[in-house]
């Protein structure tokens, strides 16, 4: 990307994106993985790639982290182009991959140690940068232990400090909590929180709609490798749907029935196999018109709406099976 | 700056070795002996008394030696060439992590193979060491045996490391031991001569990079000239290693940046 000499420096680095991606696609044989996919990401901000399994996501990571080459498209990360700039690139990007990829035998501190290594980072100021590191993760008591005795949040924990090792610009996280246990994944969040406000740019991968909400100040919903979705997490609940939702289960066999008399209720019902899912504007209402109808649901939960809402009326299928 | 980071995958190995050492180390000193005392002295007892030609007139024992030197040499080479690569492609995924830094699918590659050959160096000179107790070669001519020795594990570990870097599964790596390795461990001319196989059979040797590391080990070690002129077996051995290289870097990058 050559940009003219007239721009001042520092305004060309405050605005140049950190990805900038045009028709990207990813083909593995005959398999499409990514289909043609327009992404923009700034510095500092926090950016979603929200989709199921298989929606090409992680395709999409590895090609921005520079270790996939791209099948067509353009795309430029940190201004460079990965196909030619791959080592410069890794250089200035922490990532953390969807396996931890961790030397079991090794303790944590070796593996820091190791992998700072592979940054030619000078030995002395790496050992320092680990204590640093292990503090902000919470794991300094941790320092000399093996890594295989450590639980699944602690060694998630390790990867983002891992991450971090050459005092990364931008960092890509692959499903980062996938696995861990909510009270993991909530300290997980917390430490991603606090790398946000210190002006790391962010780019992670989710199946949980929460976790977007959480983290994420933009996102794009990813399905079959294409982008069916974009804007704030409000922004697309806002756009795609109501603002409520009033979930009604009904007893064994008899959802189907209490179907024909839930018509024209509400903006719109997704009918999932254990439960009807009514979008409406003021779910009290709505739920007062259900019991108004003689319907006697087994159970009714009234709730505001969720990304997940959002992926099932665009796709019509539900993020996580 | 990208050799540097080349080494910087040598290092990474070496901090891990701090943690395998004893066991490798071991076995370094005791396979030798094992070797050197049932064959070299075992069986060479009953090989001098029927005073073989095919030896040129050297005892069992100093015949045998250096051999084994280049052929155990090629069992590390091809060892290192195997195990490590799929752990860091499949069982360990250690690559996945390196990869994410300024570390190419070549440094990975490159790096194990010089870890390797230097493993493989120091695995010689404690064979040297053990051979010269035995009185089966002197210091001297025995370092100066490691070289081709070296030069033909590093072969294998590059060569190998290259078809393993395609395995999906690690089934295939027992298949390289049994098919490949071991037939050459024992018909490469480290326990006999080839010249005492069937002609058709033994014309295949020129073909066999082993046998020419083992031809230039012996000589080496014994003083003498080898089979075929050196030159050749030179550069077989030479050329055998860089091929092996660029074909390992060209699988490992076709491999790992998919």
């Amino acid at each position: 990307m050559t940009t003219p000499a007239a721009v001042p420096a520092p305004d060309r680095t405050a605005t140049e994106p950190m990805v900038l991606a045009r028709g990207l696609v990813k083909r593995f044989g005959d398999f499409t993985a990514v289909a043609g996919i327009d992404v923009e990401v700034a510095p500092g901000e926090s950016f979603g790639f929200l989709g199921p399994n298989g929606a090409g996501k992680s395709s999409t990571m590895r090609m921005i982290g520079a270790v996939s080459p791209v099948t067509e498209g353009t795309l430029r990360v940190l201004g460079r182009d990965p196909a030619a700039d791959g080592p410069e690139i890794r250089a200035r990007l922490g990532v953390v991959p969807q396996e931890d990829a961790l030397d079991q035998e090794l303790s944590v501190e070796e593996n820091l140690l190791i992998y700072g290594r592979y940054f030619d980072l000078p030995r002395k100021a790496l050992r320092e940068r680990i204590g640093e590191l292990l503090d902000f993760v919470q794991l300094t008591d941790r320092r000399k232990a093996k890594v295989e005795s450590l639980s699944g949040g602690m060694k998630r924990r390790l990867v983002i400090a891992r991450s971090l090792i050459n005092d990364p610009e931008m960092v890509l996280l692959d499903e980062p909590t996938t696995g861990l246990d909510p009270q993991a994944r909530h300290v997980l969040w917390d430490r991603l929180y606090r790398l946000k406000q210190r002006g790391v740019t962010l780019i992670l991968t989710t199946h949980y709609m929460d976790e977007a909400e959480q983290l994420c100040d933009r996102l794009v919903v990813m399905d079959g490798g294409r982008i069916v979705a974009e804007g704030s997490p409000r922004q697309l609940i806002e756009t795609h749907t109501s603002r409520e939702v009033v979930e009604l289960r009904f007893p064994v066999g008899e959802q189907e029935a209490a179907l024909e008399r839930l018509d024209g209720l509400g903006e719109r019902i997704e009918v999932l196999p254990d439960r009807v899912l009514v979008s409406t504007d003021d779910g009290d209402s709505t739920l007062a018109e259900v019991i108004g109808r003689g319907l006697t649901p087994a159970g009714t939960v009234t709730r505001r709406s969720t990304l997940e809402d959002v992926f099932l009326h665009l796709t019509g299928r539900r993020l996580v099976d | 700056m990208a050799r540097s980071v080349t080494l910087r995958v040598v290092e990474g190995h070496a901090r891990h070795y701090r943690h395998t050492w004893r066991g490798t180390t071991f076995s370094a000193i005791v396979t030798p002996v094992l070797f050197l005392s049932a064959m070299g002295l075992g069986l060479g007892s009953m090989v001098d008394s029927g005073r073989s030609a095919a030896l040129g007139g050297i005892d069992y024992l100093s015949w045998l030696a250096p051999g084994l030197l280049a052929a155990a040499a090629m069992q590390n080479g091809a060892g290192d060439g195997s195990f490590p690569v799929i752990a860091g492609i499949k069982w360990l995924k250690t690559y996945d992590a390196a990869l994410n830094t300024p570390v190419r699918p070549a440094d990975l590659a490159l790096g194990n193979l010089v870890w390797a050959t230097a493993r493989a160096a120091v695995a010689a000179l404690v064979y040297v060491l053990v051979a010269t107790a035995f009185g089966a070669m002197s210091f001297g001519r025995g370092l100066l045996a490691t070289v081709p020795a070296v030069a033909t594990a590093a072969g294998f570990c590059a060569a190998i490391s290259a078809v393993t870097a395609q395995m999906r599964t690690e089934q295939g790596l027992a298949a390289i031991q049994r098919f490949l390795v071991v037939p050459l461990f024992l018909f490469a001319g480290t326990f006999f001569p080839v010249s005492q196989l069937p002609d058709a059979v033994a014309g295949f040797a020129w073909f066999v990079p082993l046998w020419h590391g083992v031809e230039l080990s012996r000589a080496l070690a014994l003083g003498r000239a080898p089979t075929g002129p050196w030159a050749v077996h030179v550069a077989v051995v030479v050329g055998f290693l860089v091929v092996g290289a660029a074909l390992s870097v060209a699988s490992f990058h076709r491999r790992l940046h998919r």
